[in-house]
């Protein structure tokens, strides 16, 4: 199934009746996703979109069985909205919301601990595109019209961006198998390694597009596990290269503070670790057709 | 949010931190009088402007009477400070922070970071203060002490005594700076800091432990919940180019190039620059326009990057997910029209609406400069800067 998310996956809203939360599950509804419900406290009981409202998500679990949930809850209440879904046994939690406190952030880790690995629930974002497997189901807000359905993974910080990849490798005929977008945070629920690590496993997929940027460790970890434990070939392109040091470019988590985390050092690292360097914005499509060639000639 | 000096001393001592006394001054009179209240003969006068590395730039006086200080507060007041740290623009200062002079037997370095690997506040610790904590870890690596917070429960004090033995403090000392650390602690959780950093925390002659300099930064994505930190906020330090922006709440970056970004999505507008700086140019700013922009909101954006003087030429790369490409161009033709737009300009647009708002460019009769790539928007862009300049040399 791709990794992660397929057309049978049953998804809740949690801020299910604001006016975001209502827009972007009509568009998940469209693409065909298996919405079954959603969140919101106070509204429970109504219905909305055809679909009933919980006023807690562990009432939506029992009614519904949803497995997943996307929130698109305000920055300050949203970390409590991750905590309860973790708590209400929900296996997925793909959080859009911009904003949220880094101590936030610090606690819903924190708090997710307390449940055993098998049992813990996985977190993608916050602050992220979300989670698009074509084709089949939309957990985020991405236009699911420049995905082509294929075997190349997407994994990357930035939504727009990851776009643009995805809509270069279909101008060539290259489709995606599932994109992920883990969000442009300091603090994550999901890194590169643990989604790079989804798609080394998988069966339908055959190679994996990294869109990494300033800041932080994740890409530098993430290349050293895939030198260490991955077959497949990673493509990776680093942004960020004309960014001066100190300053935050847009994302709270963009920020060279320190070394290592410039765009030039993380693509020095990356090429140690063997991965291919896709060298400007414009040619995620070419350097991944040519990976393909490559693989296919070798096989 | 960066803070001043003096207002981290204040928002530490209140916690209980000992600091220096010391007053604020806006002339060279405020300063003398400030001298007065404080008594003693000899004193710190200090530029309080956003930045590290004052006392090498020239922001930092040590005085021993009325004159000097008043020379000083005279030559320091309205100037630009150029640091290491603020580059060749500097940063105005505008406020002045007497101190009285103390008494230094041994410099410590003491900071509080968020510390991305581990997820968790982060503590590090040296006996080595008084140098950049960067000289430090290469001079002096084995002095660091670093501990990590345990979210759940906060600091516990015997991590603070940990760090208190680990500095090679006396043991009449060990007391007071485990309070000091502890306490520290709390104002960075308490106010949702980012980097606390005080360096030097030096030890006295007579046996105190005293908060030297104090700098500390906050996660904007809390202030809604600080507003008394908000409160703090010093537009005069920052670049009035983002102080613009961000008043208009757009997520704006200046910088000292010629071609003017408007984009949305942090990711694509790094790619973006990226791009110009490989097609030969230089990006004028980084500015996302974020989701949903309205076609007031995109000509906002365009008033944000033409206050910026250096522009010579505009490029938009849009890549609309829930943004619409027939609301951006309504937005592009607005801003030609009544911000007015004299240089040239490049317009890519892609995904949701896009042929809706390639249509209404092409309808508007305006000399916009369409490209379907990010590479060709980003080559046109450059070429059309220097088409530019060439008609303006010649």
């Amino acid at each position: 199934m791709a990794i992660l998310l397929n057309r049978s996956t049953r998804v809740i809203v949690q801020g299910f009746t604001g006016k975001i939360g209502s827009f972007h599950a009509e568009d998940m509804k469209r693409y065909g996703t298996k919405l079954v419900g959603g969140v919101t406290p106070g509204k429970g009981g109504q219905a909305h979109l055809g679909l009933p409202v919980f006023n807690t998500v562990k009432g939506a679990v029992r009614e519904t069985r949803a497995e997943a949930s996307i929130v698109f809850v305000p920055p300050p209440f949203a970390a409590d909205s991750i905590m309860e879904a973790a708590d209400a046994g929900i296996k997925l939690c793909v959080c859009i919301t911009d904003g949220i406190p880094s101590q936030d952030m610090m606690q819903v880790k924190r708090y997710m601990r307390r449940y055993r690995f098998e049992d813990r629930m996985r977190l993608v974002g916050p602050n992220c595109a979300g989670i698009i497997t074509p084709g089949q189901a939309l957990m985020g807000i991405m236009p699911g019209s420049i995905y082509l359905p294929g075997r190349i993974g997407i994994v990357g910080r930035s939504g727009t961006l990851g776009y643009e990849a995805a809509s270069q490798m279909k101008a060539l005929g290259i489709g995606v198998s599932t994109s992920v977008g883990i969000g442009g945070d300091p603090i994550n629920g999901s890194s590169f390694k643990d989604i790079l690590r989804l798609f080394e496993q998988d069966d339908e997929t055959d190679a994996v597009v990294m869109i990494g940027e300033i800041g932080g460790p994740q890409e530098a970890e993430a290349a050293i596990w895939a030198r260490d434990n991955m077959r497949k070939p990673l493509i990776a392109y680093i942004a960020g290269l004309s960014a001066p040091k100190g300053r935050r470019m847009g994302h709270a988590g963009a920020i060279i503070s320190a070394f290592g985390e410039s765009a030039q050092e993380k693509v020095e690292i990356l090429k140690e670790a063997g991965v291919v360097i896709v060298p400007t914005p414009s040619s995620f499509g070419e350097v991944v057709a040519d990976t393909l060639a490559r693989i296919k000639k070798a096989a | 949010m960066d803070i001043h000096e003096y207002q981290a001393k204040e928002l530490l001592a209140r916690h209980g931190v000992h600091v220096p006394r010391g007053g604020l001054a806006y002339s060279p009179e405020q300063a003398t009088y400030r001298a007065r209240e404080i008594g003693g003969g000899k004193w710190v006068l200090k530029a309080q402007v956003h930045s590290g590395a004052r006392g090498k730039a020239g922001g930092i006086k040590l005085c021993t009477n009325d004159e000097e200080i008043s020379s000083a507060a005279e030559a320091m007041l309205g100037r630009k400070l150029v640091t290491q740290q603020t580059g060749p623009r500097g940063k105005l200062i505008s406020r002045l922070y007497l101190e009285e002079a103390v008494d230094i037997a041994q410099e410590l370095y003491l900071g509080f970071v968020l510390d991305r690997k581990e997820e968790r506040v982060m503590i590090v610790a040296s006996a080595a203060g008084g140098m950049e904590i960067e000289d430090i870890s290469e001079k002096k690596p084995d002095s660091i002490i670093r501990a990590t917070v345990d979210p759940g429960v906060g600091m516990q004090r015997f991590q603070a005594r940990e760090i208190a033995f680990g500095l090679g403090l006396e043991d009449s000392l060990i007391g007071k700076a485990t309070e000091t650390i502890f306490s520290c602690y709390q104002v960075f959780r308490d106010y949702d800091a980012s980097m606390l950093e005080i360096n030097p925390l030096v030890v006295t002659r007579d046996g105190n432990l005293v908060a030297l300099d104090a700098k500390m930064s906050f996660d904007e994505n809390a202030l809604f919940r600080r507003p008394e930190i908000s409160e703090l906020r010093d537009k005069s330090q920052e670049d009035p180019r983002e102080t613009f922006a961000s008043d208009r709440g757009l997520s704006y970056v200046g910088l000292d190039g010629n071609i003017g970004c408007i984009i949305n999505g942090a990711g694509l507008a790094m790619a973006t620059m990226d791009m110009i700086k490989i097609a030969g140019g230089e990006p004028a700013n980084f500015l996302d326009i974020g989701g949903g922009a309205s076609p007031e909101r995109v000509a906002k954006s365009f008033r944000a990057v033409l206050g910026d003087k250096n522009v010579e030429t505009i490029l938009v790369n849009i890549f609309a997910g829930i943004n619409r490409c027939d609301w951006v161009a309504e937005g592009v033709v607005k801003a030609i029209r009544e911000v007015g737009v004299t240089v040239p300009l490049v317009v890519r647009l892609s995904g949701t609406k896009a042929e809706e708002g390639r249509r209404i460019l092409a309808d508007s009769g305006e000399a916009v400069i369409v490209a379907d790539t990010l590479a060709e928007a980003a080559e046109k862009a450059v070429a059309a800067w220097r088409a530019a300049n060439k008609k303006k040399a010649a």
